[in-house]
């Protein structure tokens, strides 16, 4: 390859960081947003991801069968699908919280580990469970999405990109979804509500907020998000696995720590800026090293990429210090 | 009845025991002053009326209700305002969402936005700051959005915890005569500061606590008389 065609390739590689970036932003949120109002790291996040993508996927097969569909269009498919994984993901959120985290918190434990090592558990519960559903539903341990001519259609941009119709619906939504969230977290009540808590969750019950109704909400909106992002990157990826969640949720967690993890712009820019390392390494590391390190190494790549961002900014990005939250 | 009623409460911070039985009340109208050395217990003697804290024994009465097992955000809506020590203004947020916080409880706009008018009012200085961050205010600043977003409920007991802490003397002067202006407009006070001269001043009455217990209590004017009270709270004057 010349450096001419290295080029050529690069809208195309941008593009596609693009897509992979804005489903790792979706994610990021809801692992910022948690540990905004706890101070914890909920590692079942990127379970509560994965159970979005699964249940997005159910949504097409029961409902898309292409011999007897339910729902022929397949963008209203998609819609409701992504209604599915947000309500579902959401509420599979709530539950965690409130019978794994609350309890703890209201034995008034100080130390963080103990929630932390519960998050751990539950994500390997969820794990688990979604292993036995697959096995139980389908007896089978891929599962695949299924594929749609009009979602699969493609268009040609200008310097010789393409983009699928379903890239341009994970653009769309996912733009959709952050500015909503940036709304709702910026000029609602609940939006401020979920500030206050961040900041001072005593003095914000000091002002008649109840805090374990707002934590709740906080894992709602934040499940919500992950659960779209579920449907998109199965859209994206088409296989899905009960552990599929895993090294998507691990980018996306970096991602929020890349960021300056408890800052909410902060997750959106360093989810982006992830997918971005990632497909560039994934498609440029082949090449700059003629052929000694493969594709495969694209995550090796990226995360040393961060741990040298990190060494020089350890708050992240947008991260005042170590305590800063939203 | 008085408006507020502690009967012998005892508050603990793990084995530590901050409260050994305090009691008082507070009736309408008043402003009583509740003084005390450092680490007495005068925070958390708000904090258990406002519900931070719990009382491991003992009993909070609100207007004839027993409130000391509601969590502290049912209290606010009983109209019980606390402005806390330490101001604890929410940092990252703008000055008008500190008082919007305030009045979190408030369901209609148009009241939201009436306090929001009347903070302003009482402290122009916060009008001209709205949409500044409040952890960016200088510290006299944070003292007027404290009281102006506890006062966003339109409470009728309104605790204070040394809202004269770290101030310039003329801002000190300045909240105390706020102090007395809304005792006028009808607020009952519960007033903690370690200024005690200025607090036997304004208050109707006062309490003395020591290491968790009170040892002292009588009319501000009595209190503010007594020898010992001179030598261990006024400076010997
Ligand atoms: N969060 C806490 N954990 C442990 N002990 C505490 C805590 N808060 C207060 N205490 C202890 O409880 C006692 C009473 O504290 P409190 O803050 O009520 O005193 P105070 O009279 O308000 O003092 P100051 O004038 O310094 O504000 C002190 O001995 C203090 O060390
Ligand atoms: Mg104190």
């Amino acid at each position: 390859m010349t450096v001419a065609d290295l080029f050529a390739i690069l809208p195309q590689t941008l593009l596609e960081g693009l897509l992979l970036g804005f489903v790792y932003a979706m994610v990021a949120l809801g692992y910022t947003m948690v540990y905004g109002v706890l101070g914890l790291i909920n590692f079942a996040h990127s379970e509560v991801f994965m159970i979005g993508a699964v249940i997005g996927l159910e949504v097409f097969r029961f409902w898309g069968n292409p011999e007897s569909p339910v729902i022929a269009n397949p963008f209203l498919l998609l819609l409701v699908a992504l209604i599915f994984a947000a309500v579902g993901s959401g509420i599979m959120a709530v539950l965690v919280e409130r019978f794994a985290y609350r309890p703890l918190r209201k034995r008034g434990s100080k130390n963080i580990l103990v929630p932390m090592i519960t998050a751990i558990g539950v994500s390997f519960l969820l794990q688990d469970l979604t292993r036995i559903y697959a096995a139980l539903r389908h007896n089978e341990f891929n599962m695949q999405y299924r594929t749609y001519d009009a979602l699969n259609q493609t268009f040609e941009l200008p310097f010789q990109t393409i983009i699928q119709v379903k890239g341009i619906i994970i653009i769309v939504v996912s733009i959709l979804m952050l500015i909503g969230l940036t709304y709702l977290v910026n000029r609602t009540k609940l939006g401020k509500a979920i500030r206050a808590v961040s900041q001072d969750m005593q003095t914000a019950s000091l002002m008649g907020i109840n805090p374990d109704v707002i934590i709740s909400r906080t894992f709602l909106i934040g499940g919500s998000l992950g659960g779209v992002a579920g449907v998109l990157f199965g859209l994206l990826y088409t296989n899905v696995t009960p552990y599929s969640g895993v090294l998507p949720g691990l980018k996306a967690f970096t991602s929020a720590v890349l960021g300056g993890i408890g800052n909410i712009p902060g997750a959106m820019v360093g989810g982006l800026i992830l997918g971005q390392l990632e497909t560039l390494s994934g498609t440029y590391l082949p090449f700059l090293t003629n052929g000694n390190f493969g594709t495969e190494y694209k995550d090796v790549f990226a995360f040393l990429t961060l741990v040298l961002l990190l060494l020089f900014r350890p708050q992240g990005i947008f991260g005042q210090n170590v305590s800063e939250k939203v | 009845m008085p408006l507020l009623e502690v009967k012998d409460i005892h508050t603990y911070y793990g084995h530590i025991h901050a409260l050994k039985g305090v009691s008082l009340t507070v009736e309408e109208g008043e402003i009583v002053t509740l003084i005390g050395a450092n680490g007495a217990g005068k925070s958390t003697t708000l904090r258990t009326i406002s519900g931070m804290n719990k009382p491991r024994k003992g009993e909070v009465v609100y207007q004839g209700n027993p409130i000391h097992k509601l969590p502290a955000d049912k209290i606010v809506g009983l109209g019980i305002g606390h402005v806390p020590e330490g101001r604890r203004i929410f940092p990252r947020m703008t000055v008008e969402e500190n008082l919007e916080m305030g009045g979190f409880l408030i369901r209609d706009p148009k009241v939201l936005q009436e306090r929001k008018e009347q903070a302003f009012t009482l402290f122009p200085r916060l009008a001209e700051r709205r949409n500044q961050k409040g952890g960016t205010l200088s510290g006299g600043e944070q003292q007027m959005l404290a009281i102006g977003r506890a006062l966003m409920q339109d409470p009728k007991l309104l605790l204070m915890d040394e809202p004269s802490m770290g101030l310039a003397p003329v801002l000190v002067d300045f909240i105390f005569e706020i102090i007395q202006k809304l005792n006028q407009q009808g607020k009952t006070i519960l007033l903690v500061e370690q200024n005690a001269r200025l607090a036997l001043q304004i208050a109707h009455r006062g309490y003395v606590l020591q290491t968790g217990q009170l040892t002292m209590s009588g009319p501000a004017k009595e209190l503010a008389a007594r020898p010992e009270i001179q030598e261990a709270y006024l400076g010997g004057h």
